[in-house]
């Protein structure tokens, strides 16, 4: 595993490269790094999302709503949780320990089955359109709650996959940023020169730069182009990184989530939160099983079971589940019905996910289903919850107005939430 | 036999170190100046054009920029047309050239460069059926960006080309046209979805965003109803895959095939049936053929001014960066009144060159708006907004990711990457660029969106592979190549600013890059040894020196916007 260098690979201290960037006359607008988000008190605490991510359509039949003993509930047997009389599969039964402390919501609903069209759907709470193209959840929340004291990005996507969140019609400034392999280090964060030549460099960038701006004073300014430079020249530097590094976890942290891509993200997304990060997605890809479900489903929740369950409650011991809304959601599930290659096909009629944190309700259900797939398509589960709905009320939770009109680039008005917040899955006011 | 082996592997070696050596190799350039024949002088539309935005400037209040200086120019059409560029070996040719009519010639002759019609291809293709994978084996995006690239080639009617995708019948692999059609497919089930055949076509062909009349009228453009939504859709409504490509089908099962459209609520089995209809100018419909036919006939219909005015938007929006009416498709309705604009202009010289995207594509290159300067001398930040509003000023547009890798790419070599290339180096070019979207990000299929850089980008510009392995001086890259051959500080500083930028550098900039030359350590006869990278208070050498110099041009705002 490769620690990150917090020197802009040459060698240089922090304030060396400070002073560096401002003898290249680039300019120094952000504010200086602020105290440890963790380290403040709860309700100065800045308001998080956390969302995993399970790509390819988890069954909820194998995972949080299982049915044994029905034709639809094939083999999986299912355990008690941490909330008396709640049940959830064996798949996951470091995750049943750590239920109290979410709110499972076993009626999500979607008219979305083909995986590009329910990825967008779940990850925006927009159904896919041609003509505009809507920013994820993570987008909106990081461009309404920015975070001037974070100098690395405040939208992460860990361990991700093509699915990553995107900015939408807010911009692609507002894009995850991607990290495919948490643990292993971050890419085209060093300069492979020294600080020296470095420093140089960026001086003839600076005469060059200078020249294209002087007859172009009000276009350039527009560009945005020496402002993004400087953010990126600052998070080489920035001491913010060491959130991405896990050698200075102990060891028994790091194998109770799992030495796995997801678990590393997962461990990854529990230390940016404590920056202050504003919203983090940890992919774990691989759910779409047409063929073997049960299989696969044992394989995946393998990886996810201890990351989640380690997650949540660190979160807890930590006190930042208030600060965190977690939420766990796939694109849609899978059918009750089992076809003839063990596998079980897509299903967004209902499907299953998990909210923790932020206010939401804790150690509560939502919704029942059917023990069978029923014979006509419009048949629902009781309480249901649509993707809009449960957006608008995290949106709700997090104080940011998702009813407000916005202005989109292409002049067509729009609102960030398609939908009213559903109050009654809160436990009590916005933290 | 191992003897025989071992000459084996050696002949193969010797092969590759030959053909890389002639790959990288520095002979004279060749500069043969471009003709412009006689078909392809439109002096009198270009004066008409000149002469709209002059009256326009007049009642707008505003002052034009002066013209850019022609490499600069030279440089717009090759980011447009080539995407990428123009070489150093380029430029020396166009600089040579001193016949008149340099840019149209020089329009002229990327027009007939197969860079051309395969980068536009592409272009075109996105807004066709975007960049998503499609159905798997019977959508076939390759075979219809080399169908588009042929047409393109052979400077086919865009009316001609888009009656074609229309009414595609036939296999995607032999038809491929007809991959417009299957790229809809919902699945095997389901079938086609006219629905999403209907918004394609309009919003391409016709420039109109109607798709959310699909469930109900448009919200702010009240001439488009849910029923003129269903009506075109109903058009492609007996178009079916079928094992011998898409065909249309009358009767299916002894029953006519006709379009039903399901309310909400209702039982989906009791659709309404709705015809085909189209919302204006029924009698421009074609009689004979398919139902995708009589459509495509009206689309393309000579006084179909919707038509026009969509080519003419998008043709812009590629020569500029951007749209001179954004979105590029959402336009709004032609002008009832005598008072044409840009669009209705452009629009009809199209026509009266039978709709041949390479006369539209020349009349903007030659135009005075396309050729103004992007420096404003302008004081005040409302004016500047003003000028620019009123294209007044070149719009200062980033460059597109393909368009920065191509940038980089050609700026790693002074000889032009083409179809002349080595197929080495050709082959190196088409990895490049695919690793390199990967990281830094595709525009999609809507490529016209004002978008910043964002951060990760900027990283990869800085300390990514790509500038690291394009920007250093050896082996025949075009750094090496410019230290070597050279004579001077001056004519090497000045000619890394016109591999790079396309232009020379300033009193201040040249000033700056030659004192840094020549503080390398190993100055031409300094027989000092470099000192490995990497150690504090190192010397610097002058390929390092060079090196540095290209990462800042890289780097730079005037590499990834186009000015």
């Amino acid at each position: 595993m490769t620690a990150v260098r917090l020197s802009a690979g040459c060698g240089c201290s922090r304030r060396e490269i400070l002073a560096m960037l401002s003898a290249c006359g680039v300019s120094l607008t952000l504010p200086a790094l602020d105290a440890r988000a963790a380290s403040r008190r709860r309700t100065e605490r800045p308001r998080s999302l956390l969302t995993l991510w399970m790509g390819g359509g988890m069954s909820q039949l194998e995972t949080w709503d299982p049915h044994p003993g029905t034709a639809s509930g094939g083999e999986v047997r299912s355990i008690p949780t941490s909330v008396p009389g709640v049940e959830i599969s064996e798949l996951l039964p470091r995750t049943a320990e750590q239920l109290h402390h979410a709110l499972l919501i076993r009626s999500l609903t979607s008219r979305e089955g083909d995986h590009e069209r329910g990825t967008s759907f779940v990850k925006t709470g927009y159904r896919p359109e041609p003509t505009l193209n809507y920013p994820s959840l993570g987008a909106i929340v990081t461009h309404e709650l920015p975070n001037p004291a974070i100098e690395i990005p405040q939208h992460i996507a860990l361990a991700a996959d093509a699915s990553f969140s995107h900015g939408g019609y807010l911009g692609n400034e507002w894009d995850a940023f991607r990290v495919f392999d948490p643990g292993s280090g971050l890419t085209n964060l060093q300069a492979d020169v020294s600080q020296k030549r470095q420093a140089e460099r960026l001086e003839g960038l600076a005469v060059v730069s200078r020249q294209f701006r002087a007859a172009r004073r009000f276009a350039t300014a527009e560009t945005l182009h020496e402002e993004t430079l400087d953010r990126a020249l600052r998070m080489m530097s920035s001491e913010q990184l060491r959130a991405f590094d896990l050698e200075s976890e102990p060891e028994a942290i790091r194998q109770a989530y799992g030495d796995t891509r997801f678990g590393r993200g997962c461990l990854i997304a529990r230390r940016l939160l404590e920056v202050g990060v504003r919203a983090i997605e940890v992919s774990l890809s691989g759910f779409d099983t047409h063929v073997a479900n049960h299989e696969g489903h044992i394989t995946q929740c393998a990886v996810l079971d201890p990351a989640m369950a380690t997650l949540l409650r660190e979160l807890s011991e930590r006190d930042l589940l208030q600060s965190t809304i977690v939420l766990c959601l796939s694109e849609f599930g899978r059918t009750p019905q089992i076809n003839p290659a063990g596998g079980r096909d897509h299903w967004p009629n209902w499907f299953s996910g998990l909210v923790a944190g932020g206010g939401f309700r804790r150690g509560a259900v939502i919704g029942t289903t059917p023990p069978e797939q029923p014979e006509a398509k419009t048949a629902m589960p009781t309480e249901p919850v649509t993707i809009p709905q449960l957006y608008a009320t995290v949106l709700h939770a997090l104080g940011i107005d998702g009813a407000r009109e916005i202005m989109t680039p292409i002049g067509r008005p729009t609102r960030f939430a398609d939908a009213e917040p559903a109050e009654w899955l809160l436990e009590r006011q916005p933290v | 036999m191992r003897c025989v082996v071992m000459l084996f592997a050696v002949g193969i070696i010797a092969i590759v170190l030959v053909l890389v050596d002639k790959a990288g190799e520095l002979g004279p350039f060749a500069s043969s100046a471009p003709e412009l024949k006689p078909d392809q002088q439109q002096t009198a539309s270009v004066e008409r054009l000149n002469a709209w935005f002059h009256d326009s400037w007049k009642v707008a209040g505003v002052a034009a920029a002066g013209p850019a200086d022609e490499l600069t120019v030279l440089r717009r059409l090759s980011l447009s047309l080539l995407g990428t560029i123009p070489s150093l070996e380029e430029i020396r040719s166009f600089e040579v050239d001193t016949q008149p009519d340099r840019i149209a010639r020089w329009t002229g002759r990327m027009l007939q460069d197969s860079r051309f019609s395969d980068y536009f291809s592409e272009r075109l293709a996105r807004s066709l059926v975007g960049v998503e994978s499609g159905p798997f084996i019977i959508f076939r995006r390759d075979r219809l960006t080399e169908w588009l690239s042929d047409r393109l080639r052979e400077d086919t009617p865009w009316p001609e080309t888009a009656a074609s995708l229309i009414a595609a019948e036939g296999l995607w692999t032999d038809r491929p046209a007809s991959n417009f059609i299957t790229v809809a497919q919902i699945s095997d089930d389901e079938g086609l979805d006219e629905n999403k055949l209907a918004g394609r076509t309009v919003r391409t062909f016709l420039g109109q965003r109607i798709d959310c009349a699909q469930c109900h009228n448009h919200p702010f453009d009240h001439r488009w109803k849910q029923a003129d939504f269903e009506g075109l859709a109903a058009f492609f409504s007996q178009a079916r895959i079928t094992i011998g490509g898409i065909t249309d089908r009358e009767v299916e099962d002894g029953q006519p095939v006709v379009h039903r459209v399901v309310d909400p609520g209702a039982d989906a089995a009791a659709g309404r049936i709705v015809p085909p209809a189209v919302p204006f100018h029924p009698e421009w419909l074609g009689s004979g053929g398919t139902q995708r036919k009589h459509l495509a006939d009206w689309v393309t219909h000579p006084a179909n001014r919707r038509f026009e005015r969509a080519t003419a938007n998008r043709i812009w929006a590629l020569m500029f960066g951007r749209p001179w009416h954004d979105p590029v498709d959402d336009l709004p309705h032609p002008s009832e009144t005598n008072s044409p604009d840009v669009l209705d202009l452009l629009g009809a010289e199209f026509r009266a060159q039978q709709g041949r995207l390479s006369s539209l594509i020349r009349l903007i290159a030659e135009s005075e708006v396309f050729r103004l300067n992007s420096e404003s001398p302008l004081e005040s930040a409302e004016a500047y907004r003003k000028q620019a509003e009123n294209w007044a000023v070149f719009p200062l547009v980033r460059l597109r990711p393909e368009q920065v890798i191509g940038s980089m790419l050609q700026a790693g070599s002074v000889r032009t990457i083409d179809q002349n290339s080595h197929p080495l180096i050709r082959l190196i070019r088409l990895t490049s660029e695919n690793d390199f979207l990967g990281e830094y990000g595709d525009s999609g299929d809507n490529e016209f969106i004002r978008q910043v850089g964002t951060i990760p980008q900027a990283l990869l510009r800085m300390n990514g592979r790509f500038t690291t392995d394009l920007t250093r001086a050896e082996g025949f890259t075009a750094p090496m190549q410019l230290l070597r051959f050279s004579p001077d500080d001056q004519a090497l500083t000045e000619n890394c600013f016109l591999t790079c930028l396309s232009r020379r550098p300033s009193t201040e900039e040249m000033a700056f890059f030659r004192r840094q030359l020549s503080d390398s350590d190993d100055q031409p006869g300094d027989d000092t040894e470099a000192q490995p990278d990497h150690v504090s208070q190192e010397p610097t050498t002058r390929e390092q020196r060079v090196q540095d110099l290209f990462w800042a041009l890289f780097n730079s705002p005037a590499f990834s916007w186009n000015h």
